[in-house]
């Protein structure tokens, strides 16, 4: 293998920029599967199924190390990003004054790394919110058959629901997601390119899809924090 | 038509320049733009002023030499075409039009508009050749079976005239789209396949060394590009890569 060039040059960068990028879109798959049942009717059988799927979410050891994966992944992604974004920075030293850029390109696709960044700010507060409430927080616990749940389910429906900034946190989530759409609605095509997967017939199909992911999946995530607060409260 | 320019002078590769000021007037919706600007030169001349510095050649669109920013776009507003094939009719009485050289680390700028392009040469140097022996020995061109496509796609990576509009363009001022072309246009050849791994990996790091910005895939170098060349060329170049980096001896 040629020394460093899978790890230090210019095109080395972009495949772990579009590998990471591609592994974080099947785990958002995964995670809006396991969420969507938030959204149905508020009862004690679709609270305990969800609760017995957090349950095994933070007990399952493979769970737990596909879980560390996505961290690394996105912290690599970021930190990646960033060096990538440093030396793009230092590739233009001086300015246009006069810069039509939107004649020849779409500003998403000159957005990633502000985007990046919302995404990221967005996973701090939403990790200090649910997974760190759920592994060191305070959390209610019932028991079924001797076995032992945390009741997350209602510390879900009262943080969208009841809590006194429940409105402030929809806000967030909602810009939260809308940066992952603008984010992904060039960098699902973009991560294909990357890694020199083009082809004329394949292609369009695959930007084709990757518009659609871009603007559903957030969408419903959006969603689902909307939806609790009009359950709860109506 | 009479024109208000704002043009980017820079006594030199210290100084740190501005933009200044000049009307021309009588500009024929028939000329073009060097044109203009080659009467803007007389005007100053006539007046004992410093001439604006701009890079020409060949005037029609084949050396790649006019590398201009005009209004915002490499080559100014039209597509597929260089400065020197732009005319003043895609402009109005009274316009404003600002004039800037082409932005980036690895194109310093020598003097006004005047930038200095040899990064490219040694990324050629680098790579972009093929070893063979011209010396009387060479084999006719027509005796080598030449899939279509192929032909087809090394000719159209070959158009490209190393005018540096898609470094201009980029966000990142990324060579990727030069590089790809040239790496292209002898990959897809069977005279370039025996040198491809080398090749790639050589020119990239070469890329890599003279300070370009990386590929964001905004698509931007492939508007502005005066020939035209297409995306589908980055991509062949990181498969290229990919493949070399994974199975070259080097
Ligand atoms: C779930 C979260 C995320 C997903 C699914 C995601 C997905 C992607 C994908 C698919 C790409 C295209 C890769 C390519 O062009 O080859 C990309 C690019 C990018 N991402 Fe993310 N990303 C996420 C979070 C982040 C975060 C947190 C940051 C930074 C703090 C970030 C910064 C970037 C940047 C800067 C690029 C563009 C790099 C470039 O081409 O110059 N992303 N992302
Ligand atoms: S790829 Fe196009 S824009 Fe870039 S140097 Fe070649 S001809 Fe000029
Ligand atoms: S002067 Fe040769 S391309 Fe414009």
């Amino acid at each position: 293998m040629s020394n460093s060039a899978l790890l230090k040059s210019s095109l080395a960068k972009k495949y772990w920029m579009s590998i990471t990028g591609l592994f974080l879109i099947l785990f958002l798959i995964g995670h809006l599967a396991g969420n969507i049942p938030l959204m149905f009717e508020i009862n004690r059988e679709t609270a305990h199924g969800f609760n017995e799927y957090a349950k095994f979410m933070s007990e399952n050891p493979l769970v737990q190390i596909v879980a560390w994966v996505v961290k690394i992944a996105i912290l690599f992604h970021a930190v990646d990003g960033v060096l990538l974004t440093m030396q793009n920075n230092k590739a233009r030293p001086v300015k246009y004054k006069v810069e039509n850029a939107n004649a020849n390109s779409s500003w998403f696709s000159r957005a990633m790394m502000p985007m990046g960044l919302l995404i990221f700010a967005f996973i701090c507060i939403h990790l200090v919110n649910f997974w760190a409430e759920m592994h060191y927080g305070s959390i209610p616990t019932y028991k079924v058959r001797g076995e032992e749940y945390r009741d997350l389910y209602t510390v879900v429906m009262k943080f969208f629901g009841k809590d006194e900034l429940a409105i402030m946190w929809i806000s967030i989530y909602i810009l939260g997601m809308v940066a992952l759409a603008f984010h992904l609605i060039h960098g699902f095509q973009s991560a294909f390119q990357s890694v020199g997967l083009r082809h004329k017939k394949y292609t369009p199909i695959i930007e084709k899809i990757g518009y659609a992911f871009a603007i559903i999946v957030p969408l419903i995530f959006a969603l689902i924090p909307i939806v609790i607060h009009i359950r709860v409260n109506g | 038509m009479k024109l208000n320019l704002r043009i980017w002078r820079q006594d030199g590769p210290n100084d740190s320049g501005r933009l200044e000021n000049y009307t021309v007037e009588n500009v024929s919706p028939d000329e073009s733009f060097l044109e203009m600007l080659d009467e803007l030169n007389e005007k100053l001349v006539s007046e004992g002023k410093e001439p604006v510095a701009f890079d020409h050649d060949c005037r029609e669109g084949i050396c790649g030499m006019c590398s201009m920013f005009i209004n915002g776009e490499a080559h100014g507003p039209d597509r597929a075409i260089t400065t020197c094939q732009l005319h003043m009719r895609r402009f109005k009485d009274g316009d404003t039009i600002t004039i800037e050289p082409w932005r980036a680390a690895a194109f310093p700028v020598i003097k006004d508009l005047v930038v200095d392009r040899t990064a490219f040469d040694r990324i050629i140097q680098a790579g972009g050749f093929v070893s063979v022996n011209t010396s009387g020995n060479t084999i006719d061109a027509n005796a080598l079976p030449i899939n279509k496509a192929d032909a087809d796609n090394a000719f159209d990576a070959a158009t490209c005239i190393g005018c540096g509009a898609c470094v201009a363009t980029c966000k990142n001022s990324s060579a990727m789209l030069f590089v790809s072309a040239k790496v292209s246009q002898l990959a897809l050849l069977p005279q370039g396949k025996v040198e491809r791994q080398e090749r790639v990996l050589n020119m990239v790091e070469k890329m890599d060394e003279e300070g370009f910005g990386n590929c964001s895939n905004t698509g931007a170098c492939e508007v502005e590009c005066p020939k035209e060349i297409s995306l589908d060329n980055i991509a062949r170049m990181n498969r290229e890569y990919l493949k070399a980096s994974l199975s070259s001896e080097k």
